[in-house]
Protein backbone atom coordinates (compact mmCIF):
# COMPACT_ATOMS: atom_id res chain seq x y z
CA UNK A 1 0.00 0.00 0.00
CA UNK A 2 1.43 3.33 -0.99
CA UNK A 3 0.30 6.64 0.47
CA UNK A 4 1.52 10.16 -0.21
CA UNK A 5 1.78 13.44 1.55
CA UNK A 6 1.92 16.73 -0.36
CA UNK A 7 3.21 19.88 1.31
CA UNK A 8 2.33 23.02 -0.62
CA UNK A 9 4.58 25.64 0.90
CA UNK A 10 4.97 29.30 0.08
CA UNK A 11 8.18 28.67 -1.80
CA UNK A 12 8.27 24.97 -2.74
CA UNK A 13 5.94 22.03 -3.25
CA UNK A 14 7.06 18.69 -1.80
CA UNK A 15 5.60 15.22 -2.26
CA UNK A 16 6.68 12.09 -0.40
CA UNK A 17 5.41 8.63 -1.32
CA UNK A 18 5.50 6.05 1.45
CA UNK A 19 5.14 2.28 1.09
CA UNK A 20 3.42 0.33 3.87
CA UNK A 21 3.93 3.24 6.22
CA UNK A 22 7.60 2.28 6.40
CA UNK A 23 9.65 2.93 3.29
CA UNK A 24 10.04 6.14 1.33
CA UNK A 25 9.67 5.15 -2.32
CA UNK A 26 9.45 8.56 -3.94
CA UNK A 27 10.26 12.16 -3.11
CA UNK A 28 10.12 15.38 -5.12
CA UNK A 29 10.51 19.08 -4.49
CA UNK A 30 9.83 21.83 -6.99
CA UNK A 31 9.57 25.62 -6.81
CA UNK A 32 6.02 26.81 -6.17
CA UNK A 33 6.30 29.64 -8.67
CA UNK A 34 3.48 31.96 -9.55
CA UNK A 35 0.85 29.40 -10.48
CA UNK A 36 0.27 27.03 -7.58
CA UNK A 37 -2.02 24.63 -9.43
CA UNK A 38 0.51 24.28 -12.21
CA UNK A 39 3.29 23.62 -9.70
CA UNK A 40 1.23 20.89 -8.07
CA UNK A 41 0.71 19.16 -11.44
CA UNK A 42 4.41 19.49 -12.16
CA UNK A 43 5.24 17.92 -8.81
CA UNK A 44 3.01 14.91 -9.47
CA UNK A 45 4.47 14.54 -12.96
CA UNK A 46 7.96 14.62 -11.50
CA UNK A 47 7.03 11.94 -8.96
CA UNK A 48 5.73 9.71 -11.74
CA UNK A 49 8.88 10.26 -13.78
CA UNK A 50 11.34 9.57 -10.96
CA UNK A 51 9.48 7.00 -8.88
CA UNK A 52 6.85 5.63 -11.22
CA UNK A 53 4.12 6.60 -8.74
CA UNK A 54 0.87 8.14 -9.98
CA UNK A 55 -1.95 9.65 -7.86
CA UNK A 56 -4.16 6.77 -8.99
CA UNK A 57 -1.77 4.23 -7.42
CA UNK A 58 -2.16 5.72 -4.00
CA UNK A 59 -4.37 4.42 -1.23
CA UNK A 60 -4.59 7.87 0.32
CA UNK A 61 -3.19 11.35 -0.19
CA UNK A 62 -3.03 13.96 2.55
CA UNK A 63 -2.17 17.61 1.94
CA UNK A 64 -0.55 20.16 4.21
CA UNK A 65 1.20 23.52 3.89
CA UNK A 66 0.02 27.08 3.25
CA UNK A 67 -1.52 26.08 -0.07
CA UNK A 68 -3.15 22.84 1.05
CA UNK A 69 -6.54 24.08 -0.09
CA UNK A 70 -5.32 23.85 -3.68
CA UNK A 71 -4.49 20.15 -3.53
CA UNK A 72 -7.39 18.79 -5.58
CA UNK A 73 -6.48 15.14 -5.39
CA UNK A 74 -5.90 15.01 -1.67
CA UNK A 75 -8.53 13.23 0.36
CA UNK A 76 -8.03 15.46 3.35
CA UNK A 77 -5.80 18.16 4.76
CA UNK A 78 -3.88 18.33 8.01
CA UNK A 79 -2.22 21.22 9.78
CA UNK A 80 1.46 21.82 9.16
CA UNK A 81 2.10 21.45 12.86
CA UNK A 82 0.70 17.91 13.01
CA UNK A 83 2.48 16.95 9.78
CA UNK A 84 5.79 18.26 11.15
CA UNK A 85 5.26 16.31 14.37
CA UNK A 86 4.53 13.01 12.61
CA UNK A 87 7.34 13.40 10.15
CA UNK A 88 9.92 14.11 12.85
CA UNK A 89 8.67 11.20 14.94
CA UNK A 90 8.86 8.84 11.96
CA UNK A 91 12.50 9.75 11.36
CA UNK A 92 13.49 9.59 15.01
CA UNK A 93 11.06 8.54 17.74
CA UNK A 94 13.31 10.05 20.41
CA UNK A 95 12.60 13.58 19.19
CA UNK A 96 10.49 15.67 21.55
CA UNK A 97 11.04 19.18 20.14
CA UNK A 98 10.63 20.01 16.47
CA UNK A 99 11.77 23.33 15.02
CA UNK A 100 10.56 24.04 11.50
CA UNK A 101 11.89 27.12 9.75
CA UNK A 102 10.41 27.53 6.30
CA UNK A 103 10.37 30.30 3.76
CA UNK A 104 7.69 32.35 5.42
CA UNK A 105 6.82 30.65 8.67
CA UNK A 106 8.66 29.48 11.74
CA UNK A 107 7.32 26.89 14.20
CA UNK A 108 8.40 25.35 17.49
CA UNK A 109 6.53 22.15 18.38
CA UNK A 110 6.71 19.85 21.37
CA UNK A 111 5.67 16.28 20.68
CA UNK A 112 5.18 13.06 22.56
CA UNK A 113 6.59 9.57 21.87
CA UNK A 114 3.81 8.85 19.37
CA UNK A 115 4.44 12.02 17.39
CA UNK A 116 1.38 13.80 18.70
CA UNK A 117 1.48 17.53 19.27
CA UNK A 118 1.73 18.58 22.92
CA UNK A 119 2.27 22.33 22.44
CA UNK A 120 3.35 24.68 19.67
CA UNK A 121 4.21 28.27 18.81
CA UNK A 122 4.08 29.77 15.33
CA UNK A 123 5.34 32.90 13.72
CA UNK A 124 3.55 33.60 10.48
CA UNK A 125 3.32 37.37 10.75
CA UNK A 126 6.90 38.47 10.54
CA UNK A 127 9.41 37.76 7.80
CA UNK A 128 12.31 38.15 10.21
CA UNK A 129 11.57 34.78 11.77
CA UNK A 130 11.74 32.78 8.55
CA UNK A 131 13.73 32.08 5.42
CA UNK A 132 12.55 35.32 3.82
CA UNK A 133 14.91 37.05 6.24
CA UNK A 134 18.05 35.15 5.29
CA UNK A 135 17.18 35.48 1.62
CA UNK A 136 16.84 39.25 1.90
CA UNK A 137 20.10 39.47 3.82
CA UNK A 138 21.93 37.30 1.29
CA UNK A 139 20.74 39.71 -1.41
CA UNK A 140 21.92 42.71 0.61
CA UNK A 141 25.32 41.06 1.04
CA UNK A 142 25.40 40.08 -2.63
CA UNK A 143 25.97 36.44 -1.75
CA UNK A 144 24.15 33.33 -3.02
CA UNK A 145 21.76 32.03 -0.37
CA UNK A 146 23.52 28.67 -0.28
CA UNK A 147 26.84 30.42 0.36
CA UNK A 148 25.54 32.42 3.31
CA UNK A 149 25.90 29.58 5.82
CA UNK A 150 29.48 28.51 4.99
CA UNK A 151 30.50 32.18 4.77
CA UNK A 152 29.27 32.91 8.28
CA UNK A 153 31.33 30.08 9.73
CA UNK A 154 34.45 32.01 8.69
CA UNK A 155 33.52 34.86 11.01
CA UNK A 156 36.20 36.01 13.45
CA UNK A 157 34.23 38.50 15.50
CA UNK A 158 30.72 39.16 16.72
CA UNK A 159 28.96 42.12 15.18
CA UNK A 160 25.68 43.24 16.70
CA UNK A 161 22.57 43.54 14.61
CA UNK A 162 19.92 45.67 16.29
CA UNK A 163 17.10 45.65 13.80
CA UNK A 164 14.28 43.20 14.49
CA UNK A 165 12.68 43.70 11.12
CA UNK A 166 13.95 42.32 7.81
CA UNK A 167 13.38 45.66 6.09
CA UNK A 168 15.35 47.57 8.72
CA UNK A 169 18.00 44.87 8.93
CA UNK A 170 18.64 45.29 5.23
CA UNK A 171 19.30 49.02 5.76
CA UNK A 172 21.43 48.19 8.78
CA UNK A 173 23.51 45.79 6.68
CA UNK A 174 24.05 48.51 4.10
CA UNK A 175 25.44 50.73 6.85
CA UNK A 176 27.73 47.92 8.02
CA UNK A 177 28.89 47.38 4.45
CA UNK A 178 29.77 51.11 4.22
CA UNK A 179 31.75 50.71 7.44
CA UNK A 180 33.73 47.94 5.70
CA UNK A 181 32.58 45.21 8.08
CA UNK A 182 33.89 41.82 6.85
CA UNK A 183 31.17 39.80 5.12
CA UNK A 184 31.60 36.64 7.24
CA UNK A 185 30.97 38.71 10.39
CA UNK A 186 27.83 40.23 8.90
CA UNK A 187 26.61 36.83 7.77
CA UNK A 188 27.09 35.50 11.28
CA UNK A 189 25.17 38.48 12.72
CA UNK A 190 22.31 37.62 10.39
CA UNK A 191 22.17 34.04 11.65
CA UNK A 192 22.43 35.10 15.27
CA UNK A 193 19.52 37.47 14.75
CA UNK A 194 17.17 34.92 13.24
CA UNK A 195 18.27 32.25 15.71
CA UNK A 196 17.40 34.63 18.55
CA UNK A 197 13.84 34.90 17.33
CA UNK A 198 13.44 31.17 16.74
CA UNK A 199 14.83 30.40 20.18
CA UNK A 200 12.33 32.69 21.92
CA UNK A 201 9.59 30.67 20.23
CA UNK A 202 11.21 27.44 21.42
CA UNK A 203 11.39 28.78 24.96
CA UNK A 204 7.67 29.56 24.83
CA UNK A 205 6.86 25.87 24.35
CA UNK A 206 9.81 24.65 26.39
CA UNK A 207 12.68 22.60 24.99
CA UNK A 208 12.92 18.88 25.61
CA UNK A 209 15.59 16.59 24.15
CA UNK A 210 15.96 15.44 21.50
CA UNK A 211 15.63 18.47 19.26
CA UNK A 212 15.18 18.24 15.50
CA UNK A 213 15.41 21.06 12.96
CA UNK A 214 13.49 20.81 9.69
CA UNK A 215 12.43 23.07 6.84
CA UNK A 216 14.51 24.75 4.16
CA UNK A 217 16.51 26.92 6.55
CA UNK A 218 17.81 23.76 8.25
CA UNK A 219 20.21 23.48 5.32
CA UNK A 220 21.90 26.68 6.44
CA UNK A 221 24.95 25.59 8.45
CA UNK A 222 25.41 29.11 9.80
CA UNK A 223 21.90 29.17 11.20
CA UNK A 224 22.36 25.69 12.68
CA UNK A 225 25.54 26.84 14.39
CA UNK A 226 23.86 29.89 15.95
CA UNK A 227 20.85 27.80 16.97
CA UNK A 228 22.94 25.11 18.66
CA UNK A 229 24.90 27.73 20.58
CA UNK A 230 21.75 29.54 21.69
CA UNK A 231 19.99 26.35 22.76
CA UNK A 232 23.20 24.89 24.17
CA UNK A 233 22.49 21.50 22.65
CA UNK A 234 23.10 19.40 19.57
CA UNK A 235 20.28 19.67 17.08
CA UNK A 236 19.43 16.82 14.70
CA UNK A 237 19.04 17.82 11.07
CA UNK A 238 17.67 15.06 8.85
CA UNK A 239 18.57 14.69 5.19
CA UNK A 240 15.94 16.32 2.99
CA UNK A 241 14.83 18.52 5.85
CA UNK A 242 12.32 20.33 3.64
CA UNK A 243 10.35 17.17 2.99
CA UNK A 244 9.69 16.17 6.58
CA UNK A 245 6.27 17.82 6.63
CA UNK A 246 5.20 16.02 3.46
CA UNK A 247 6.54 12.80 4.98
CA UNK A 248 4.45 13.39 8.08
CA UNK A 249 1.39 13.88 5.89
CA UNK A 250 2.16 10.59 4.12
CA UNK A 251 2.38 8.83 7.50
CA UNK A 252 -0.96 10.33 8.54
CA UNK A 253 -2.41 9.19 5.23
CA UNK A 254 -1.25 5.62 6.00
CA UNK A 255 -2.84 5.71 9.45
CA UNK A 256 -6.24 6.19 7.99
CA UNK A 257 -5.94 4.15 4.78
CA UNK B 1 20.92 53.92 -14.15
CA UNK B 2 17.55 52.73 -12.86
CA UNK B 3 15.32 55.44 -11.52
CA UNK B 4 15.12 55.46 -7.73
CA UNK B 5 11.40 55.64 -7.07
CA UNK B 6 11.76 55.78 -3.36
CA UNK B 7 13.90 58.91 -3.49
CA UNK B 8 11.71 61.81 -2.38
CA UNK B 9 12.83 65.37 -3.10
CA UNK B 10 14.94 67.16 -0.54
CA UNK B 11 13.83 70.70 0.15
CA UNK B 12 14.62 73.92 1.96
CA UNK B 13 12.89 77.21 2.65
CA UNK B 14 13.51 80.48 4.41
CA UNK B 15 11.39 83.52 5.21
CA UNK B 16 12.78 86.47 3.22
CA UNK B 17 10.95 88.97 5.46
CA UNK B 18 12.84 88.07 8.61
CA UNK B 19 16.21 89.64 9.38
CA UNK B 20 17.76 87.36 11.98
CA UNK B 21 20.26 90.02 13.03
CA UNK B 22 17.38 92.12 14.34
CA UNK B 23 15.95 89.24 16.35
CA UNK B 24 16.23 88.89 20.15
CA UNK B 25 16.44 85.11 20.31
CA UNK B 26 17.76 82.94 17.50
CA UNK B 27 17.45 79.21 18.23
CA UNK B 28 18.07 76.07 16.23
CA UNK B 29 16.92 72.45 16.21
CA UNK B 30 18.16 69.43 14.28
CA UNK B 31 16.30 66.12 13.99
CA UNK B 32 18.51 63.31 12.72
CA UNK B 33 16.31 60.36 11.93
CA UNK B 34 17.18 57.01 10.43
CA UNK B 35 15.73 57.94 7.05
CA UNK B 36 15.53 61.74 6.98
CA UNK B 37 17.08 64.71 8.77
CA UNK B 38 15.62 68.17 9.26
CA UNK B 39 17.08 71.44 10.53
CA UNK B 40 15.06 74.42 11.74
CA UNK B 41 16.07 77.93 12.81
CA UNK B 42 13.63 80.17 14.65
CA UNK B 43 13.86 83.88 15.30
CA UNK B 44 11.78 85.19 18.23
CA UNK B 45 9.44 82.24 18.02
CA UNK B 46 8.87 82.50 14.28
CA UNK B 47 10.05 79.96 11.74
CA UNK B 48 13.00 81.48 9.90
CA UNK B 49 14.32 78.63 7.77
CA UNK B 50 14.27 74.85 7.50
CA UNK B 51 15.49 71.92 5.42
CA UNK B 52 14.31 68.38 4.81
CA UNK B 53 17.10 66.02 3.71
CA UNK B 54 17.87 62.33 3.39
CA UNK B 55 20.03 60.93 6.20
CA UNK B 56 23.27 59.47 4.93
CA UNK B 57 25.26 56.59 6.38
CA UNK B 58 26.91 58.95 8.89
CA UNK B 59 24.85 60.85 11.51
CA UNK B 60 27.16 63.82 12.23
CA UNK B 61 27.55 64.48 8.49
CA UNK B 62 23.79 64.31 8.06
CA UNK B 63 23.25 66.89 10.80
CA UNK B 64 25.77 69.27 9.22
CA UNK B 65 24.26 68.75 5.76
CA UNK B 66 20.74 69.42 7.02
CA UNK B 67 21.71 72.64 8.77
CA UNK B 68 23.88 73.76 5.90
CA UNK B 69 20.98 73.31 3.53
CA UNK B 70 18.55 75.16 5.81
CA UNK B 71 20.93 78.11 5.98
CA UNK B 72 21.59 78.29 2.23
CA UNK B 73 20.52 81.59 0.77
CA UNK B 74 20.59 83.28 4.17
CA UNK B 75 23.58 85.07 5.64
CA UNK B 76 23.39 83.02 8.81
CA UNK B 77 26.14 80.44 9.35
CA UNK B 78 26.34 77.41 11.66
CA UNK B 79 28.89 79.24 13.83
CA UNK B 80 26.45 82.13 14.36
CA UNK B 81 23.87 79.84 15.92
CA UNK B 82 23.68 80.72 19.63
CA UNK B 83 22.19 77.40 20.79
CA UNK B 84 21.17 74.20 19.04
CA UNK B 85 19.19 71.24 20.35
CA UNK B 86 19.51 67.88 18.64
CA UNK B 87 16.83 65.18 18.51
CA UNK B 88 16.08 61.95 16.67
CA UNK B 89 18.09 58.79 16.98
CA UNK B 90 21.21 60.65 15.86
CA UNK B 91 20.72 63.42 18.44
CA UNK B 92 23.90 62.72 20.37
CA UNK B 93 25.90 63.04 17.18
CA UNK B 94 25.10 66.64 16.27
CA UNK B 95 28.62 68.14 16.22
CA UNK B 96 27.40 71.74 16.58
CA UNK B 97 24.66 70.96 19.11
CA UNK B 98 24.65 71.81 22.80
CA UNK B 99 21.91 69.54 24.08
CA UNK B 100 19.99 66.43 23.09
CA UNK B 101 16.29 66.02 23.79
CA UNK B 102 14.15 62.98 22.97
CA UNK B 103 12.12 62.99 19.79
CA UNK B 104 8.92 62.24 21.67
CA UNK B 105 9.22 65.47 23.64
CA UNK B 106 10.27 67.43 20.55
CA UNK B 107 7.41 66.09 18.47
CA UNK B 108 4.96 67.07 21.18
CA UNK B 109 6.25 70.65 21.27
CA UNK B 110 6.60 70.85 17.51
CA UNK B 111 3.07 69.62 16.89
CA UNK B 112 1.70 72.11 19.41
CA UNK B 113 3.37 74.89 17.39
CA UNK B 114 2.35 73.52 14.00
CA UNK B 115 -1.23 72.67 14.85
CA UNK B 116 -2.04 75.00 17.70
CA UNK B 117 -2.65 74.40 21.41
CA UNK B 118 -5.89 72.49 20.81
CA UNK B 119 -3.96 69.43 19.65
CA UNK B 120 -4.12 66.47 22.03
CA UNK B 121 -3.14 63.45 19.93
CA UNK B 122 -0.13 63.46 17.63
CA UNK B 123 0.58 60.62 15.25
CA UNK B 124 4.11 60.66 13.94
CA UNK B 125 4.64 58.35 10.98
CA UNK B 126 8.34 58.47 10.38
CA UNK B 127 10.87 56.68 8.27
CA UNK B 128 11.39 53.68 10.50
CA UNK B 129 9.01 54.12 13.38
CA UNK B 130 5.49 55.13 14.22
CA UNK B 131 4.50 56.97 17.38
CA UNK B 132 1.20 57.93 18.97
CA UNK B 133 1.67 60.79 21.45
CA UNK B 134 -0.76 62.48 23.86
CA UNK B 135 0.04 66.10 24.70
CA UNK B 136 -1.43 68.82 26.88
CA UNK B 137 -2.19 72.38 25.79
CA UNK B 138 1.48 73.33 26.15
CA UNK B 139 2.66 70.47 23.98
CA UNK B 140 3.97 68.52 26.96
CA UNK B 141 3.83 64.75 26.54
CA UNK B 142 1.39 62.95 28.84
CA UNK B 143 1.49 59.49 27.24
CA UNK B 144 2.90 57.72 24.21
CA UNK B 145 3.10 54.43 22.37
CA UNK B 146 5.67 53.53 19.76
CA UNK B 147 6.46 50.88 17.21
CA UNK B 148 10.05 50.95 16.10
CA UNK B 149 10.62 47.25 15.57
CA UNK B 150 8.60 46.63 12.46
CA UNK B 151 8.52 48.32 9.06
CA UNK B 152 4.76 48.04 8.67
CA UNK B 153 3.23 51.49 9.09
CA UNK B 154 6.49 53.31 8.42
CA UNK B 155 7.96 55.29 5.57
CA UNK B 156 10.39 52.49 4.71
CA UNK B 157 7.44 50.21 4.09
CA UNK B 158 5.94 52.70 1.64
CA UNK B 159 9.32 53.19 -0.04
CA UNK B 160 9.58 49.44 -0.62
CA UNK B 161 6.19 49.53 -2.33
CA UNK B 162 7.00 52.57 -4.43
CA UNK B 163 10.07 50.73 -5.64
CA UNK B 164 8.16 47.52 -6.34
CA UNK B 165 5.52 49.31 -8.38
CA UNK B 166 7.88 51.70 -10.10
CA UNK B 167 5.91 54.72 -8.88
CA UNK B 168 7.59 57.81 -7.46
CA UNK B 169 7.12 58.02 -3.68
CA UNK B 170 5.71 61.52 -4.17
CA UNK B 171 2.85 60.12 -6.23
CA UNK B 172 1.86 56.96 -4.37
CA UNK B 173 -0.73 58.66 -2.17
CA UNK B 174 -2.74 60.27 -4.94
CA UNK B 175 -2.45 57.22 -7.17
CA UNK B 176 -3.87 54.96 -4.46
CA UNK B 177 -7.07 57.00 -4.44
CA UNK B 178 -7.71 56.50 -8.15
CA UNK B 179 -9.74 53.36 -7.58
CA UNK B 180 -13.47 53.07 -8.15
CA UNK B 181 -13.96 50.58 -5.40
CA UNK B 182 -11.79 50.06 -2.35
CA UNK B 183 -10.12 46.61 -2.66
CA UNK B 184 -9.52 44.25 0.26
CA UNK B 185 -6.40 45.32 2.15
CA UNK B 186 -3.34 43.10 1.70
CA UNK B 187 -3.60 40.36 4.28
CA UNK B 188 -0.17 40.71 5.77
CA UNK B 189 1.00 43.67 7.78
CA UNK B 190 4.60 42.56 7.27
CA UNK B 191 6.17 44.60 4.49
CA UNK B 192 8.17 41.63 3.20
CA UNK B 193 5.09 39.40 2.96
CA UNK B 194 2.89 42.22 1.69
CA UNK B 195 5.46 42.73 -1.06
CA UNK B 196 5.20 39.09 -2.20
CA UNK B 197 1.45 39.35 -1.98
CA UNK B 198 1.54 42.49 -4.11
CA UNK B 199 3.74 40.81 -6.72
CA UNK B 200 1.11 38.10 -6.99
CA UNK B 201 -1.65 40.68 -7.39
CA UNK B 202 0.25 42.45 -10.14
CA UNK B 203 0.73 39.16 -11.95
CA UNK B 204 -2.99 38.51 -11.60
CA UNK B 205 -3.52 41.72 -13.54
CA UNK B 206 -4.23 44.21 -10.77
CA UNK B 207 -3.38 47.78 -11.84
CA UNK B 208 -0.87 49.68 -9.73
CA UNK B 209 -3.56 51.94 -8.24
CA UNK B 210 -5.43 48.96 -6.88
CA UNK B 211 -2.30 47.40 -5.35
CA UNK B 212 -1.40 50.73 -3.76
CA UNK B 213 -4.93 51.07 -2.45
CA UNK B 214 -4.74 47.58 -0.91
CA UNK B 215 -1.41 48.30 0.75
CA UNK B 216 -2.33 51.81 1.95
CA UNK B 217 -5.46 50.34 3.45
CA UNK B 218 -3.47 47.71 5.36
CA UNK B 219 -1.05 50.37 6.56
CA UNK B 220 -3.83 52.68 7.72
CA UNK B 221 -5.43 49.78 9.56
CA UNK B 222 -2.22 48.90 11.36
CA UNK B 223 -1.61 52.48 12.42
CA UNK B 224 -5.22 52.85 13.54
CA UNK B 225 -4.58 49.86 15.79
CA UNK B 226 -1.66 51.64 17.44
CA UNK B 227 -3.78 54.77 17.93
CA UNK B 228 -6.69 52.87 19.36
CA UNK B 229 -4.42 51.29 21.97
CA UNK B 230 -3.64 54.69 23.39
CA UNK B 231 -6.94 56.35 22.51
CA UNK B 232 -7.53 59.24 20.12
CA UNK B 233 -8.53 62.47 21.83
CA UNK B 234 -9.30 65.40 19.55
CA UNK B 235 -7.80 67.46 18.19
CA UNK B 236 -5.72 65.06 16.15
CA UNK B 237 -2.72 65.86 13.95
CA UNK B 238 -0.24 63.85 11.91
CA UNK B 239 3.48 64.55 11.57
CA UNK B 240 6.25 62.84 9.65
CA UNK B 241 6.62 62.01 5.99
CA UNK B 242 3.54 59.84 5.66
CA UNK B 243 1.36 62.82 6.62
CA UNK B 244 2.01 63.83 3.01
CA UNK B 245 0.53 60.57 1.72
CA UNK B 246 -3.10 61.47 1.10
CA UNK B 247 -3.95 57.82 0.39
CA UNK B 248 -2.93 56.61 3.86
CA UNK B 249 -4.22 59.72 5.64
CA UNK B 250 -7.76 59.63 4.22
CA UNK B 251 -8.09 55.91 4.93
CA UNK B 252 -6.79 56.38 8.46
CA UNK B 253 -9.15 59.28 9.16
CA UNK B 254 -12.04 57.17 7.92
CA UNK B 255 -11.11 54.28 10.16
CA UNK B 256 -10.67 56.25 13.38
CA UNK B 257 -13.53 58.60 12.58
CA UNK B 258 -11.56 61.80 13.16
CA UNK B 259 -10.06 64.20 10.67
CA UNK B 260 -6.51 65.39 11.12
CA UNK B 261 -5.87 69.12 11.55
CA UNK B 262 -4.15 70.91 8.68
CA UNK B 263 -0.97 72.92 9.08
CA UNK B 264 0.82 75.35 6.79
CA UNK B 265 4.15 73.87 7.92
CA UNK B 266 5.93 70.86 6.38
CA UNK B 267 4.86 67.81 8.41
CA UNK B 268 8.38 66.44 8.47
CA UNK B 269 9.87 69.32 10.47
CA UNK B 270 7.85 68.75 13.65
CA UNK B 271 10.77 67.18 15.53
CA UNK B 272 13.30 69.83 14.53
CA UNK B 273 10.74 72.59 15.26
CA UNK B 274 10.18 71.22 18.73
CA UNK B 275 13.93 71.06 19.25
CA UNK B 276 14.30 74.69 18.17
CA UNK B 277 11.50 75.68 20.56
CA UNK B 278 13.26 73.91 23.42
CA UNK B 279 16.46 75.72 22.42
CA UNK B 280 14.59 79.03 22.56
CA UNK B 281 13.28 78.29 26.05
CA UNK B 282 16.77 77.30 27.22
CA UNK B 283 18.32 80.50 25.80
CA UNK B 284 15.71 82.57 27.64
CA UNK B 285 16.74 80.78 30.85
CA UNK B 286 20.33 81.80 30.26
CA UNK B 287 21.77 78.79 28.42
CA UNK B 288 24.76 79.60 26.27
CA UNK B 289 27.05 77.74 23.87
Amino acid sequence: MITAGIDIGSKTVKIVALKDAKEIVGQVMILAGTDVKESISKAWAELEKTAGVKPGDLAAIVATGAGKGDAVNARRTVTEVSADAKGANFLNPEVRTVIDVGAEEGRAIRIDAAGKVVDFAINEKCAAGAGAFTEAMARALEVEIKELGPLSLKSTQEVAMNAQCAVFAESELVTLVHAKTPKPDMARAVHNAISDRIVSMVRRVGMEEKVMLIGGVANNVGFLDSLQRDLNTTVIVPEDSESVSALGAAVLAAEEA
Amino acid sequence: MAEEFWRWTESRWHDPDIDWKKGQVVSAGVDVGSVSSQAVVMVDGRLYCYSNTRTGSNSPDSAVKAMGMALEGTDLTIDDLPYTVGTGYGRVNVPFGQRAITEIACHGRGANFMYGPSIRTVLDMGGQDCKAIHVDEKGKVTNFLMNDKCAAGTGRGMEVFADLLGVSINDVGELSLKVEEEPEPVSSTCVVFAKSEASGLLRAGWPKEKVLAAYSSAMAHRVAGLLERIGVEPDFGITGGIAKNVGVVTRLEKEIGIKSLQSKYDSQIAGALGAALFAEALIKKGAKK
